[in-house]
C-alpha cells in the first residue's frame, strides 16, 4: 500500500525525503514533515484504535493535541517504550514503531467486546459502579482485565535510557501559543525591549496559518510566519521553544513547560531527550487559540468521522485527503473552508448539511461557486457504515424543540467532517482556580479577566478573524510593556484579508427520529466513550452537578481533560435540565494540558542524585570492612558488621556479647549536633528542656528530654556545657534539622530577648564511641587525657589530645557500659578510628552498627526517640519523671501540656518491659497486648510493644512497651495474640534489663 | 509555586525555600499555669481557616533562616504582603 490518499504537490512535507516507519508491525512510508497521523491517512489506515468502553473501531479525528483516539504506544524496545502519544503530534521520523495503545489489535480475544455483551448491548453510565461492585471482593480481579483490556498504555519495563533536564528560566513576558496572536505578541514585546520566551506545542511555529490558505501582509501565511520567526530569532532576549507545551499554569506566574528535544528524531541515547521548563514569568500572554468542536450525531465516532478544520489541515499542510467523497455538517461558516479544501484538492464534496437557513457569507458563497449542494437547516441524523464511514442519513431538523422535521435521505460518502463552532482553549487560565466565563458571541467560554499578570489574546478570547487575532496579540504586549515601564515598540499590524462571516448557530447536540436513549450512540466524549444518552441518564438519576456528571460518566477524565467533549456534555446536561449552558457551569481544568513524562518531571533527580547522601568520615573504613549500612534520614549507616558469612542475628549476638565482655565501637557521628553559645544559652536550655541547666558546670553533660507544648516527648539527647555561656546539643539522628528549626522557632518569634546563637555543626565533628569494660584501656592507649575513674567521672567531658588530634571526649554511655565518646574534626576522623583499631587489636575491639546499638540500649532500658515514643508520649509516660524539673522558674515547653487532666490520668499507657514467658518468643514490634486472652472480638487493647530484640546477653528475648497502668502493675501477665492465631504470655517488669544498679557504667 | 518576599533578604525567591509554620500572631501564653485546659487548648490547637485571608509564618529555611510573616489569601494564594515577626501588616484592618 503506498500513500493512497497523497496529493501529488502542496503541504509542507518534503517529498524527495521518505520516511518508512512501522504501523503494528508493518512498515510504511510517509514522507518529512508529516506526524504520524497524517502518515497513516496518506496510507489509507482509518481505524487507529478500539475505544475504551465499548471495544469501537476509531479512526484520526483532529489535528492536534485534541485528539481523543489515535492514542500511541511507541518505542521499538521495552526500554523505549512511550505510552499515550497523541499521533497528531507525533512528527514521523526513519524507524518510527507504534501501535495503539488499546488493547486491539494484539488481543485476539476482544475481552471488552465480551464485557459489553454480558452487559447487554449498552453498557449504561455508572456501568462500573453497578456491574463490578458485588461481590466486593472481586473487583481486584476485574479491574486487573478491564484495564489490561482498555488499555491505557504500558510503562517500559526497562530502565529510561535516555536523558531528561530541568531548568529555571525567568522572563518578562512568557508567551503561550506560537499563532498569529502569539508571534505578534512575542514581537512587539521584544521590540519594546521585554525578555521573551515563546513556546509552542506544534512541530513549527505559525499555528492555525500553517494549515490555511489565507494570506497575510500580501503574502501567504507560513511566508510570514518565517519573516516574524526570523526577526524574533535575531533578537538577543528572545527564546523560541518550538516543540514545547505549556502544560501547567501555577501560582505566581510559575508555568511548566515541556520540551521534546528528540522525539521526532532517530536518535540513539546519549542526548537529553525532554526538558521541563521552569519559568517565573512577570505576565503571560496566553495565546493557546481554540479547538474546533464537533457535533454530536449519531454514530459520529466511525472512522471517517472528523473535524472540518482537522480535514483542512490535512490537506492544507500535509498534502494528505483523509477520503474520497466528503459530506460536511456545519453549524458555522468556517465548517465550509473543509469543503472548498477537498474540493480544490479535486475529491468530490457530496454536500454541506448546515443547521442554519438562509447563511450568506462569503465562504459560503465561495462554497457555492463552486457547484457545491448546500442542504440548510438539516442536519445528518446518522452515520452508515462498519468500520468506516459508508454513508450518511440527513434530515431537516429544528433546534428549538430538538426534532427531526421533515424525511430523511441518505448521502454515500466516506468521510463525515462536522463543525459546531470553536471551543477556546481555557485550559491553562483555569489552573490556578479561576473558572472560564460563557461568552454568547462566541458560543465558548473564554478565560475569567484577572488580576494576575496574565493578557489573553487570539481566538481563545473567542475572536474568530486573523486581524483580531493580530491586533489582540500586538495590544496585550503593548499593555505589557508599560506595565514593566519599557517603550512600547511601534509594530505595524500585518494586513489581513477581510471576510464576511454570518453568525454561529448555538447547537450541540443533532437530534434524532428516536429519542436519544433509542437513538444510535451519539458520542460526545470519543476517549472515554461518554454518549449523549449517558449524560442524559445521569442527570436523571439525580446526577445533575456538573462535577457530579463528569465523574459518573467519565466526561472529560484523563489525559483527555475534555478537550473536544466538555462543551457538548456541558449543552446536553444543560438542556435536560433546562437550564441554560452558564447555569450548569463547567468542570475544572487541571494541570497537565497534554501527558509529561516522568523522565521530564524527573530531569537528573534519580538514580544517585535522587536524594543527597550523607557520608561519615568514616564510611570508607566501614565500606572495606563488608558492613551492611541502613538508610537513616539521608545518613548512610552501618547495620552490623558481618564476619564470612554471618547472617544479621549472628552478627548482631557476636557484637553485642563482645561489646559487653570486652569493647565495642560505634560511628556516632550522624547524631545531630548544634553548638549554642550566648549570655541567654543556659536559660534558652531551660525552657525547652524539660528539666534543670542552671547549675550544669562546665565539663559536664546532662541527657535531656524535649517535649512540645502538648508536653509529648519528640527528641532526646544529651547536651554538654562547654563554658559558661556555651553549649554543644546533640539531637537524635533523624531528629536534627526539625530540632533546630524547632529552637530557632522559639528564640526568634517568642525569646527573642534572650542572647543566643545556634549553629548545626552535625557535620564538622566526627563521633566514634567506644564502650565496654576496656573501653578505658584502649583509649589511654592513644590519649593524653587522664582517664581515671577519680579525675573524669560519669557524665564529664574533657578536651585533650587522642591519636595526635585535638579532641573532646565526653563519658556518657548508651550502652549501660563504660564509654566514652571521641569527638574530633570530621578530617580527622578516619585517622582516629584507625588509631583505635590499632590499638585495640589486643582488646578485641569490635565494630557494631545500629542494630547492636538498640540491642544495647534496649538491654539497659534507654529509650529511641520517634521508635518507643509517637507523639503521644509524656516523659511520666516513660516512667521518666526523673526528667522532668517541674520547680523550674520558667515554664518550660511541655510543662502545661503534661499537666493537662488527660495527661495525669492513672490508666495512661506506660513503657514498660515485657518478659516473655518462652524466653525464646521474640515479641513482634507493634504487637498489640491485652489483659484477657479469652475475651471477645474485637478485644480490649491494652498497648503495643516498641522494641523487642533477642538479648545475647541474657540468652532470652527482651521487649519494652505500652501497657495501661503499666508502670502499677509489674510482674502482672500481659497477653500478645499474634497474627498465627498464638497468644504470647508475658510478664510486665522494668524496662531495664541489665544493670539496673548502674554499677557498670560507674566504674 | 508561590513567590515569597523574605523581608529579611529583601529578595522575592521560590517557596521551595521556604517551610510554612501556620497561623502568625499565636503568643505562648505567658504564664501558661495560669490557663485552663480549655485555653491551653485553645492556644495549642485551635486555629482559624478562612476563606480569604490569612497571616501566617513562614521560616527561610534554605536562605537565612529566618521567620516573617506573610498575609496570604487562601482562596487566590495571593501573597498582599511580608512583614516581620513582632509587627502588624501595613494593610491589616484590625
Amino acid at each position: 500500500m503506498s500513500q493512497v490518499n497523497r496529493l501529488k504537490s502542496g503541504g509542507r512535507i518534503d517529498r524527495d525525503r521518505p520516511i518508512s516507519f512501522k504501523w503494528r508491525g508493518k512498515t510504511l512510508t510517509g514522507f518529512e514533515g508529516d506526524t504520524l497521523a497524517s502518515a497513516l491517512l496518506a496510507n489509507g489506515v482509518s481505524t487507529v484504535a478500539r475505544s475504551f468502553k465499548y471495544s469501537r473501531p476509531r479512526g484520526v479525528v483532529a489535528a492536534g493535541a485534541e485528539e481523543p483516539n489515535a492514542i500511541m504506544q511507541l518505542g521499538s524496545t521495552q526500554a523505549t517504550q512511550i505510552p499515550n502519544v497523541r499521533a497528531t503530534q507525533q512528527a514521523l521520523y526513519e524507524g518510527l514503531a507504534a501501535a495503539p495503545t488499546s488493547g486491539w489489535p494484539s488481543l485476539r480475544f476482544d475481552l471488552m467486546g465480551l464485557v459489553g455483551k454480558i452487559a447487554g448491548s449498552a453498557m449504561p453510565p455508572g456501568f462500573y459502579y453497578k456491574t463490578f461492585m458485588y461481590p466486593k471482593t472481586f473487583w481486584m480481579t476485574y479491574e486487573k482485565f478491564i484495564r489490561r483490556a482498555a488499555g491505557f498504555g504500558r510503562a517500559p519495563k526497562k530502565p529510561d535510557p535516555d536523558q531528561y533536564d530541568k531548568v529555571n528560566q525567568h522572563c518578562d513576558v512568557l508567551v503561550v501559543g506560537g499563532g498569529p496572536a502569539g508571534l505578534m505578541a512575542a514581537l512587539t514585546a521584544a521590540s519594546s525591549g521585554a525578555r521573551v520566551i515563546l513556546a509552542d506545542e506544534q512541530e513549527e511555529m505559525g499555528g492555525q496559518l500553517l494549515s490555511s490558505l489565507e494570506t497575510i501582509d500580501g503574502k501567504s501565511g507560513t511566508d510570514w510566519v518565517k519573516t516574524v520567526l526570523a526577526q524574533l530569532s535575531a533578537m538577543n532576549d528572545v527564546t523560541l521553544l518550538p516543540r514545547a507545551t505549556v502544560n501547567g499554569y501555577h501560582d505566581h506566574n510559575f508555568l511548566t513547560i515541556h520540551e521534546r528535544l528528540t522525539d521526532h528524531l532517530n536518535v540513539q541515547s546519549g542526548s537529553v531527550r525532554q526538558r521541563l521548563h521552569r519559568v517565573r514569568a512577570k505576565w503571560v500572554v496566553l495565546a493557546t487559540g481554540a479547538h474546533e468542536r464537533p457535533l454530536v450525531f449519531g454514530n459520529n465516532d466511525l472512522p471517517g468521522c472528523m473535524l472540518c478544520s482537522a480535514v483542512s489541515t490535512y490537506i492544507n499542510r500535509y498534502a494528505v485527503v483523509p477520503g474520497q467523497r466528503l459530506v460536511v455538517m456545519t453549524s458555522n461558516d468556517s465548517g465550509y473552508q473543509a469543503a472548498i479544501d477537498w474540493h480544490q484538492a479535486g475529491r468530490e464534496v457530496v454536500a454541506v448539511v448546515d443547521t442554519r437557513e438562509g447563511v450568506q457569507g462569503d465562504l459560503v458563497n465561495a462554497a457555492r461557486a463552486r457547484g457545491i449542494t448546500i442542504f440548510q437547516g438539516s442536519g445528518i441524523i446518522d452515520v452508515k457504515g462498519r468500520h468506516r464511514v459508508q454513508g450518511v442519513e440527513i434530515a431537516k431538523i429544528d433546534v428549538q424543540s430538538h426534532r427531526v422535521v421533515g424525511g430523511s435521505q441518505q448521502l454515500l460518502c466516506d468521510t463525515v467532517a462536522s463543525s459546531g463552532g470553536w471551543s477556546p482553549v481555557v485550559h491553562l487560565s483555569c489552573h490556578t482556580g479561576r473558572r472560564p466565563e460563557w461568552d454568547q458571541d462566541a458560543l465558548g467560554f473564554v478565560p475569567a479577566p484577572t488580576s494576575e499578570p496574565m493578557v489573553a489574546a487570539g481566538s481563545v478570547t473567542g475572536c474568530v478573524s486573523t486581524a483580531d487575532a493580530v491586533k489582540q496579540g500586538r495590544d496585550a504586549a503593548v499593555r505589557i510593556a508599560e506595565e514593566l515601564s519599557l517603550m512600547p515598540a511601534d509594530v505595524a499590524i500585518p494586513t489581513t484579508e477581510s471576510r464576511e462571516q454570518s453568525q454561529g448557530m448555538a447547537v450541540f447536540h443533532i437530534p434524532h427520529t428516536k429519542p436519544t436513549s433509542r437513538a444510535p450512540k451519539q458520542f460526545v466524549d470519543f476517549q472515554n466513550d461518554v454518549t449523549a444518552a449517558a449524560i442524559e441518564i445521569s442527570c436523571s438519576e439525580g446526577f445533575e452537578s456538573i462535577e457530579h456528571v463528569k465523574r459518573y460518566t467519565a466526561l472529560g477524565f484523563g489525559t483527555d481533560q475534555g478537550k473536544l467533549g466538555n462543551i457538548n456534555g456541558l449543552a446536553i446536561a444543560a438542556a435536560v435540565q433546562q437550564k441554560s449552558i452558564p447555569e450548569v457551569g463547567t468542570t475544572m481544568f487541571r494541570p497537565n494540558y497534554t501527558p509529561v513524562s516522568f523522565g521530564a518531571m524527573a530531569g537528573r533527580d534519580c538514580g544517585a542524585l535522587f536524594d543527597p547522601i550523607r557520608y561519615t568520615a568514616m564510611h570508607a573504613w566501614h565500606a572495606r570492612q563488608g558492613a551492611m549500612f541502613e538508610d537513616v534520614g539521608q545518613w548512610k549507616r552501618p547495620w552490623y558488621f558481618p564476619k564470612g558469612r554471618e547472617s544479621l542475628a549472628d552478627a548482631v549476638n557476636r557484637e553485642c556479647v563482645a561489646t559487653r565482655e570486652s569493647v565495642g565501637i560505634l560511628d556516632a557521628s550522624t547524631l545531630g549536633k548544634i553548638d549554642i553559645q550566648g549570655p541567654g544559652a543556659r536559660e534558652f536550655l531551660g525552657r525547652v528542656y524539660t528539666n534543670a541547666w542552671a547549675k550544669l558546670a562546665p565539663g559536664r553533660c546532662r541527657y535531656g528530654l524535649m517535649c512540645g507544648e502538648d508536653g509529648m516527648v519528640f527528641d532526646d539527647g544529651v547536651t554538654s556545657c562547654l563554658g559558661e555561656q556555651h553549649f554543644l546539643m546533640t539531637t537524635t539522628t533523624g531528629g536534627a534539622a526539625r530540632v533546630l528549626e524547632w529552637l530557632e522557632f522559639y528564640h526568634q518569634t517568642e525569646w527573642p530577648d534572650l542572647e543566643l546563637y545556634m549553629t548545626s555543626v552535625t557535620d564538622q565533628w566526627a563521633t566514634m564511641t567506644v564502650s565496654g569494660p576496656n573501653s578505658r584501656q584502649l583509649l589511654a592507649k592513644i590519649t593524653d587525657i587522664d582517664l581515671s575513674a577519680d579525675s573524669f567521672g560519669y557524665m564529664d567531658w574533657k578536651p585533650g589530645v587522642v591519636a595526635g588530634v585535638p579532641a573532646r571526649i565526653f563519658r556518657i554511655s548508651f550502652t549501660g557500659e563504660l564509654s566514652f565518646e571521641i569527638n574530633v574534626q570530621a578530617n580527622y576522623g578516619l585517622h582516629v578510628w584507625e588509631a583505635l583499631f590499632e590499638a585495640g587489636a589486643e582488646f578485641n575491639l569490635t565494630p557494631y552498627g545500629t542494630e547492636t546499638m538498640h540491642v544495647l540500649r534496649a538491654e539497659k532500658g534507654f529509650i529511641i526517640a520517634g521508635q518507643d515514643t509517637d507523639g503521644s508520649i509524656t516523659p511520666y509516660d516513660l516512667g521518666m519523671d526523673w526528667a522532668v524539673s517541674r520547680n523550674k522558674p520558667f515554664s518550660f515547653i511541655g510543662k502545661r501540656g503534661m499537666a493537662r487532666a488527660d495527661c495525669v490520668r492513672a490508666d495512661r499507657k506506660q513503657w514498660v518491659g515485657i518478659k516473655t514467658q518462652d524466653p525464646s518468643i521474640v515479641l513482634p514490634e507493634g504487637a498489640q497486648g491485652v489483659f484477657d486472652p479469652n475475651a471477645p472480638v474485637p478485644m480490649p487493647m491494652v498497648g503495643h510493644i516498641t522494641s523487642s530484640y533477642w538479648s545475647a546477653n541474657l540468652g532470652r528475648s527482651i521487649a519494652q512497651g505500652f501497657v495501661k497502668g503499666g508502670l502499677g502493675k509489674m510482674g502482672e501477665a500481659v497477653y500478645y495474640p499474634l497474627a498465627d492465631g498464638s497468644v504470647v504470655q508475658a510478664e510486665i517488669c522494668s524496662p531495664v534489663f541489665i544493670d539496673p544498679e548502674g554499677e557498670r557504667q560507674h566504674v | 509555586m508561590l513567590h515569597i518576599h523574605c523581608p529579611h533578604c529583601g529578595e522575592y525567591r521560590e517557596e521551595e525555600e521556604f517551610h510554612y509554620k501556620g497561623q502568625a500572631h499565636i503568643a505562648r501564653p505567658t504564664n501558661p499555669e495560669a490557663c485552663s485546659d480549655q485555653e491551653w487548648g485553645e492556644y495549642l490547637y485551635f486555629r482559624d481557616n478562612p476563606r480569604g485571608d490569612h497571616r501566617e509564618v513562614w521560616f527561610h529555611a534554605t536562605g537565612c533562616r529566618k521567620f516573617f510573616n506573610v498575609v496570604r489569601n487562601t482562596l487566590t494564594y495571593e501573597i498582599r504582603e511580608s512583614y516581620l515577626i513582632g509587627t502588624e501588616p501595613a494593610g491589616s484592618a484590625d
